[in-house]
């Protein structure tokens, strides 16, 4: 490997270690030294603005003209002609497998499945791995994928969902135990489009349940956390009152834990909306598994189509905004509440 | 009063300091990409591929001291159009599909390199078809060059299992379809094929299609097809898919495993039940750099003796051929870039990674002789000899298309009964996409 290339950037980099600190001191004494101009009375007004104005430029030269643009950009043809509608008609007509509905569909599988499962399974498993002494070991094994990163997960899974031709050894974990177990064909997870249980199609299933053992780990580490926030004594009493175990959970623990489990439920929403690397990964998109993220990127880098991909980005923001207004008011209730 | 006045003293003067390092960021962050004696280069190759690449350069570095910066990326389309519209391209890129560096000749982003390489020489020494592909704006001027390039429409097959079964090479279309037959009637899948590719998956498929549009129904048609003008549900598009289609089979039983296994396997395992005892299957086709998947899940394989190829057989025009191969695009007008371009013209440059193996050169003063073994070598005669040759169709289309009619490969594959609709939702595509 020639290390070469990062010598010749090296004076640009020690220019960054100390410019970037340099720049910031020269801001805040320049800032200051300008408010200690002012009359008394006006300071206290002035100075916070002085402290907040570099996160405001931030937020509004990285997220708000950005997302102003691209609203503008959503109601223009491709040689910026107002349009109107038209962009969000394309992708909304059609109903129910043109335009973006199959996208819209499977971010609603995700919604729902994704959200289901991550929350389910995290409870189960704070609340069963509470019980055992070998707690953190287990909980750190869970919490392992985190550190994987989505696309080697897919990697992972593709692994997992491999298909080889009936009477061929099966090389897919999956394929192998219904081989073995249950003396049942191959089947092609990550392709087939068979709805399980007339539910959801067998392929969603699979991108989502790869997408689950990734972050559930997130789930059970604060459900967990919340967990441990419960009184003992309240437990104890439940318990002299002559509650069962499970009585308790329903009855007590889980009221109690209601507020994290909404803020992480929330939270997860938003994940399962903005579903992206995993589609992308596993199978682009095709075979019905599409979602918007995933529609808006071949959009913009496959047809060029940036109205196209706005009024996706549009969409998919007016989705999340409801959400993310909730999830933030939960949050900070159940900050309150400590 | 004193006190006050050091201050503001202290105040100045940590403000002086604080500005002088702020212009030393703007004036070493302005100086840093002026390097003297590099290129910024971007293409897609990795691996052992980049090492063949950073051998041919080599000898540039040596002789003129210019190094290379390297930047490799499979997902060129997004990551070349996004620096391109920042105004931070690299230096020169090397695609493996056109389309994308002609739109940019197109926006006026690439230089022409007319007066930058020897046209004469270039001409006297590449096949027309490369200097025309080159110059894709239809003003005349040269915004590409080829380096490598590759045949596709090779049938791949086990030499052995051939002799076992005493088949032999068939040298036209009725002959394939008979050894087809033949191979079916022996109880075996005639045909390995995996679609799988991530986000390019059914890419394998469609070059089946565009081969035997080239060679059922010319180069007109071929060209009128990728330009937009030729509609999918046209006569010849429609029959070319259903031959396609007989090399399937009903229901894709000519195909080892359907078109489950189709649909699940990866391009790069496709051709391994080849070596299976007994084969799972007989034939595979794809381009010439397959061998080293071969290779890598058949670590014993020998070229020549376990695997060989003949030439997808002519159906109606006599040796047609599709080829694809590297561009090269050139954003910045250096002087060391200029220098790399008219190097990477060179036979003496391009028969490097010839030597290495996995390419084939476009050049006629690159020797036959430096072709590392004997199917590269005939692969490198059939492309001398080709009387027809039409670079990938899909890679010419625009990329909303091209990605289409991969989508349609996959939809075609699992049930073939849909081509109606299918074509008729790609016409659609083509109606949008060429705007």
């Amino acid at each position: 490997m020639d290390f070469s290339v990062l010598l010749t950037d090296l004076p640009t980099l020690v220019a960054v270690i100390i410019g970037v600190p340099a720049v910031l001191a020269a801001y805040i004494i320049g800032g200051e030294y300008l408010v200690r101009r002012l009359p008394d009375k006006w300071r206290p007004a002035v100075r916070p603005w002085i402290w907040v104005a570099p996160a405001l430029a931030l937020v509004a030269g990285f997220l708000v003209i950005p997302s102003v643009g691209t609203v503008i950009t959503s109601f223009e043809d491709k040689k910026g002609n107002f349009v109107g509608l038209n962009n969000y008609a394309t992708q909304l007509g059609g109903f129910p497998t043109g335009g973006a509905w199959i996208a819209i569909r499977d971010n609603l599988y995700w919604l729902i499945f994704y959200t289901l499962f991550v929350l389910a399974f995290g409870l189960l498993l704070a609340v069963l791995f509470d019980r055992v002494p070998y707690e953190n070991v287990v909980k750190s094994l869970i919490f392992m994928p985190m550190a994987i990163s989505s696309v080697a997960t897919v990697i992972i899974w593709k692994f997992m969902y491999a298909y080889q031709p009936p009477g061929q050894p099966q090389t897919g974990t999956l394929n192998y135990l219904l081989n073995t177990l249950f003396h049942q064909d191959p089947r092609t997870w990550i392709q087939d489009t068979t709805p399980l249980l007339g539910l959801i199609p067998i392929n969603n299933l699979a991108l989502i349940g790869a997408a689950v053992w990734g972050i559930v780990g997130f789930s059970m580490v604060i459900l967990s956390a919340a967990l441990k926030g419960i009184p003992g004594d309240l437990l104890e009493a439940a318990r002299v009152d002559g509650a069962g175990e499970i009585t308790i959970f329903r009855r007590v623990i889980f009221p109690l834990m209601m507020p994290t489990v909404v803020v992480v439920g929330t939270t997860l929403v938003i994940f399962a909306l903005k579903a992206f690397d995993t589609v992308y990964a596993m199978t682009a998109g095709n075979y019905e598994t599409d979602v918007l993220a995933n529609r808006m990127y071949k959009l913009l880098y496959f047809s060029n189509d940036n109205p196209g991909a706005s009024a996706v980005a549009v969409i998919l923001l007016v989705t999340v905004v409801p959400v993310l207004i909730f999830n933030l008011r939960q949050f900070r209730a159940v900050e309150s509440r400590r | 009063m004193g006190v006050l006045k050091m201050r503001s003293v202290w105040f100045r003067r940590s403000l002086l300091l604080s500005f002088v390092a702020m212009f030393t960021v703007v004036a070493c962050g302005g100086g840093g990409t002026q390097n003297a004696g590099s290129v910024k280069v971007m293409a897609t190759w990795t691996g052992d591929e980049q090492a063949s690449f950073f051998a041919v350069m080599k000898p540039f570095t040596d002789s003129t001291g210019i190094k290379i910066e390297y930047e490799a990326s499979r997902d060129q389309d997004a990551l070349l159009t996004t620096r391109v519209a920042a105004g931070n391209p690299p230096d020169l890129a090397a695609a493996p599909s056109p389309t994308l560096l002609t739109n940019f000749a197109k926006q006026g982003k690439v230089i022409s390199l007319n007066s930058i390489v020897d046209m004469t020489k270039l001409k006297a020494e590449n096949a027309q078809t490369w200097i025309d592909l080159g110059m894709p704006a239809g003003d005349g001027k040269l915004y590409q060059i080829y380096s490598w390039v590759s045949l596709k429409g090779l049938i791949w097959y086990n030499p052995k299992n051939f002799q076992a079964k005493s088949y032999s090479i068939p040298s036209t279309w009725d002959a394939l379809t008979g050894l087809q037959s033949t191979i079916k009637a022996g109880g075996t899948t005639p045909w390995c094929i995996g679609l799988e590719s991530g986000a390019a998956s059914g890419w394998p498929g469609s070059d089946w299609v565009k081969e035997i549009v080239l060679s059922q129904s010319g180069a007109t048609v071929y060209d009128n097809w990728w330009q937009g003008k030729q509609k999918w549900t046209s006569p010849e598009i429609k029959l070319a898919w259903t031959t396609w289609g007989t090399i399937l089979g009903p229901g894709d039983s000519n195909v080892y495993g359907g078109a489950k296994s189709m649909a699940s396997t990866s391009f790069t395992d496709a051709g391994t039940p080849m070596f299976q005892t007994p084969p799972k299957c007989y034939m595979h086709n794809q381009a010439s750099f397959i061998t080293s998947f071969f290779k890598s899940a058949n670590p014993s394989v020998v070229a020549g003796t376990d695997y060989n190829f003949f030439p997808l057989p002519d159906i109606k025009v006599a040796g047609a051929h599709v080829v694809a191969g590297d561009a090269w695009s050139m954003f910045h007008d250096t002087p060391q870039a200029r220098k790399m371009i008219q190097y990477l013209t060179t036979p003496a440059a391009q028969e490097i990674w010839v030597k290495r193996g996995g390419k084939i050169s476009p050049n006629s003063k690159v020797s036959l002789d430096s072709y590392p073994d004997q199917l590269s070598k005939s692969t490198a005669q059939i492309l001398v000899n080709t009387k027809v040759g039409k670079y990938d169709a899909g890679d010419l289309m625009p990329a909303d298309m091209k990605n289409a009619y991969w989508s349609a490969v996959l939809k075609f594959a699992a049930n073939q009964n849909q081509l109606d609709t299918i074509l008729a939702d790609l016409d659609k595509v083509q109606a949008k996409a060429y705007t």
